[in-house]
């Protein structure tokens, strides 16, 4: 029988009036790898948080080792056995100084520790540390002059220092290369040995057949999955995660006009499968796929931020190559982009001056802002897209998630467009707002090509009149959006037809 | 809730009720505070700073900063003598030749930072440096007066031009006879400029977007690079108008003139923080943090403070508007709120 490491039971956490994690319960045992899945906003980092100190938690308790575990902070959790390492790497380590000084840095911060620092004997301790999670590199080396996975194996390293019960990594491979990842597995493989219980995150499905003794899948703040059995059912694993209850949402397909954007050979990565497509007038189209499908990537491209790695864009018919956002949407190309907080809210403005702020030249009279036509103008947006506010005037930060993605795809939907791109419209959406987003595009569709782009299978069923699947940058499946067969779907979507040899070269 | 509306209110109108304040007493304590001619003298004497402060408000706008101003003010003092009294030229040529100074300067402030990826501290404090070095060298680090002799043991023919020092010193009338000075009716003007085209203009309200969120304002068509270089060049161009100002004042090009220009005119900026509870660079805001400090130092004056706790009481300024600003707002921020965001 494995040792019982960390136990959690009936976790309950809400931010405001948004219930983030309900009832969740969950265990980790000592030399076990748990996967832990699940999509954007399924509660997976409030969770982490929560085992690792930043949030405390509402309901429910959590054990380690049998005593009651109750971190106050990240340093008690620390200091209790539980080690995380977040996904920026770029958090887990101090670039300007060397190796053995990152790897010793707790060493310099306990309480008792000597005024002067004795780099000799820093510099053997470190040694031992590296050698015993397989560093060759000389650790004089600066941190700076690695590459990311050395640095990834210095935050690894270090939090092994500490010699840690409970091992959490967030999205660990998010920025290493296969070969890399594969460094990063066996060290993973000895960890276990070690009798570690470690907490992976992740979707990608290549780093979960190599790691995972356990998936734990996590959806809408509950567990909606634990696949243990001998072999892992992935694909199972991938439906519990993406979820299977989808409702009928009576989409009426529209009855697709001429043709408005095209691609033609177009590559996303340069040594990506060239992709064709066409976007047509009054068409909704789902873009769907994993993170690190591509999806993302390619909205950059249309709208101008990244360059196509090859092949040619068409916008009604004419050559359309944009460099800039500013000429995509002068060609009427416009973009709400993905994860609003840091790419689209102004959060020093009002509602008003935050949807106005692409067209503001269209509410100046001789050159001078008039905030009476902006007012009124955002003031019919809130109406239509039914925006929760005292008045167009608000603080945009007084608005909830949900409210304040209204306001920053209502921006685009200001002045007629000829393609309109979506980025994650739905993320940190609740159900009631993205509803009411949803429709307003669909109502909004006619006259336009509109793409949407969602890793949530859900979210492309609602609202699209045609899904395409995106899997490693080359297009998997198409579908229209009726009578969809859902599994075909869902294997698609979790690359399970690609051949494993492929899904780990990426 | 009470509580909340009173805190509302305190940062608000909280700076403007103590300015309200001091003027009251020093107008009570001190005789002859309280004249036209007093309060002339106060603008008169805030002037050059609020200018200088008026650009660093647009660099601070963006969220950049512009150390260099000081030094580009002393350079156009230079740059003006230098060019009338030695080149002979003309006071439009020197004027245009500051100006050209100032925006070049600003354009180069702004490359590095944008195209060189410098941090604005660095680059302009690399500027600054720059041109107090450069601004010596034409005279072997002497002060440029009518007359001065020259290397070759001849005098200088130049002169100040009258049109340049009237700039300085001419007064308008204005209800009394030769009361309003040149520099406080060009300090009034650049104030309302900026003021209109930062509050007003669809490119003030971009600048500030990028101030806030600069990822979302180019997401949204805005040239973020060419916004930031324009900024700069404001804040050049601003502070070569006070370089320029100074020397008429002065009527000679010295060399040790506006060592304080910078410190000053980044506390004005900084102190207008705190004036209608912005939090954040705004030209009124500016504009009135000058004048605080201009009032306070004349009111100390004329009641017998000694000049060497000037700065000590401009820093105390200083402190209590960051504080105001940095400490209230955040917590009015805080409570304000309706939601939490998750994120």
């Amino acid at each position: 029988m494995r040792k019982l490491v960390c136990q959690l039971q009936g976790i309950n956490k809400s931010f405001g009036q948004n219930h983030v994690l309900r009832g969740v319960d969950f265990s980790l045992f000592a030399g076990e790898i748990v996967v832990l899945m699940g999509a954007n906003g399924a509660g997976k980092s409030t969770l982490v948080k929560l085992i690792c100190g930043y949030h405390t938690l509402d309901d429910g308790s959590m054990a380690l080792d049998g005593e009651p575990y109750q971190p106050a902070d990240p340093a008690s959790a620390i200091a209790a056995g539980v080690v995380t390492v977040h996904q920026s790497i770029n958090d887990g380590v101090i670039p300007d100084l060397d190796i053995s000084t990152n790897l010793m840095l707790d060493q310099l911060t306990k309480p008792r520790a000597g005024l002067w620092v004795r780099d000799g004997r820093l510099r053997k301790d470190a040694q031992a540390v590296a050698q015993s999670m397989g560093i060759t590199t000389d650790v004089r080396t600066r941190v700076a002059d690695l590459g990311v996975a050395d640095r990834q194996m210095i935050a690894i390293a270090r939090a092994m220092a500490r010699a840690p019960k409970v091992l959490i990594l967030d999205e660990p491979t998010s920025s290493l290369s296969a070969a890399e990842a594969e460094r990063l597995f066996s060290l993973l493989d000895t960890l276990r040995q070690q009798g570690v219980a470690i907490l992976y995150i992740s979707h990608r499905m290549s780093d979960v057949r190599r790691v995972a003794d356990r998936i734990v899948c996590m959806r809408d703040g509950a567990i909606s999955g634990v696949f243990a059995d001998q072999p892992l059912d992935y694909d199972g694993a991938v439906t519990a995660m993406l979820g299977h209850s989808i409702q009928e949402t009576g989409i009426e397909l529209a009855s697709a006009g001429k043709p408005v954007l095209a691609l033609k050979e177009l590559c996303i990565e340069p040594d990506s499968t060239p992709i064709d497509f066409t976007a047509n007038e009054g068409e909704i189209v789902a873009i769907t796929g994993l993170l690190g499908s591509g999806k993302s990537r390619l909205a950059d491209i249309l709208f101008g931020i990244k360059p196509p790695g090859a092949g040619e864009m068409f916008l009604d018919n004419q050559p359309y190559q944009p460099n800039t956002c500013a000429q995509a949407v002068e060609a009427g190309v416009f973009m709400s982009p993905k994860d609003r907080s840091s790419n689209a809210v102004v959060p020093e403005f009002s509602i008003a001056n935050n949807m106005s702020l692409p067209f503001l030249n269209m509410f100046c009279r001789w050159g001078i802002l008039s905030s009476r036509l902006q007012k009124s103008a955002s003031d019919q947006m809130i109406d239509e897209l039914g925006i929760v506010c005292q008045s167009a005037n608000d603080d945009i930060n007084t608005l909830s998630g949900g409210n304040q993605q209204k306001v920053i795809v209502g921006r685009w939907l200001l002045k007629p467009c000829r393609v309109l791109l979506l980025d994650e419209p739905f993320q940190g959406v609740d159900i009631g707002a993205r509803r009411d987003i949803g429709r307003r595009i669909r109502e909004t569709s006619d006259n336009r090509a509109t793409i949407v782009f969602v890793s949530e299978t859900d979210e492309a069923l609602e609202i699209a009149d045609r899904i395409l699947v995106l899997h490693e940058s080359r297009v998997v499946g198409e579908h229209v959006n009726q009578q969809i067969n859902m599994d075909a779907l869902v294997e698609q979507v979790s690359g399970a037809q690609v051949t494993p040899s492929v899904a780990t070269s990426s | 809730m009470k509580n909340d509306r009173f805190l509302n209110l305190a940062i608000r109108y909280g700076f403007l009720v103590l300015l309200a304040i001091l003027i009251v007493f020093f107008s009570l304590s001190a005789s002859g505070f309280a004249t036209p001619r007093s309060a002339v003298f106060i603008l008169q004497s805030v002037a050059i700073t609020g200018i200088l402060a008026l650009g660093v408000t647009c660099t601070l706008v963006v969220d950049g900063f512009d150390l260099s101003i000081g030094s580009v003010a002393t350079s156009a003092l230079m740059l003006s003598a230098y060019s009338m009294v030695i080149l002979e030229h003309s006071a439009v040529v020197a004027v245009l030749l500051c100006l050209a100074m100032g925006a070049l300067v600003g354009l180069i402030n702004g490359l590095l930072i944008v195209k060189f990826r410098v941090p604005d501290l660095l680059a302009t404090l690399g500027m600054m440096f720059l041109l107090i070095g450069l601004q010596r060298i034409p005279t072997q680090g002497n002060s440029i007066a009518t007359g001065m002799r020259l290397s070759d043991g001849s005098a200088a023919e130049g002169t100040f031009s009258a049109a340049f020092l009237w700039l300085g010193r001419h007064r308008f009338d204005f209800f009394l006879e030769r009361l309003v000075p040149v520099p406080v009716v060009v300090f009034l003007l650049i104030a309302v400029a900026i003021w209109v085209f930062l509050e007003l203009t669809r490119h003030g309200r971009l600048m500030y977007a990028i101030g806030s969120n600069e990822r979302a304002a180019s997401l949204v068509g805005a040239n973020v690079n060419r916004y930031k270089i324009v900024a700069y060049m404001i804040s050049g161009v601003t502070a070569s108008i006070g370089g320029i100002l100074l020397a008429a004042r002065l009527g000679r090009g010295d060399i040790a003139s506006g060592n304080n220009l910078l410190l000053d005119s980044v506390a004005a900026a900084l102190i207008g923080f705190a004036v209608l509870g912005a939090a954040r660079a705004n030209a009124f805001g500016t504009a009135i943090g000058a004048l605080f400090v201009g009032i306070l130092l004349q009111g100390l004056t004329m009641m017998n403070a000694p000049y060497y706790t000037q700065d000590f009481v401009k820093g105390v300024i200083l402190v209590a508007a960051l504080v105001f600003t940095f400490y209230l707002s955040a917590r009015r921020g805080a409570s304000g709120k309706t939601s939490t965001n998750t994120k």
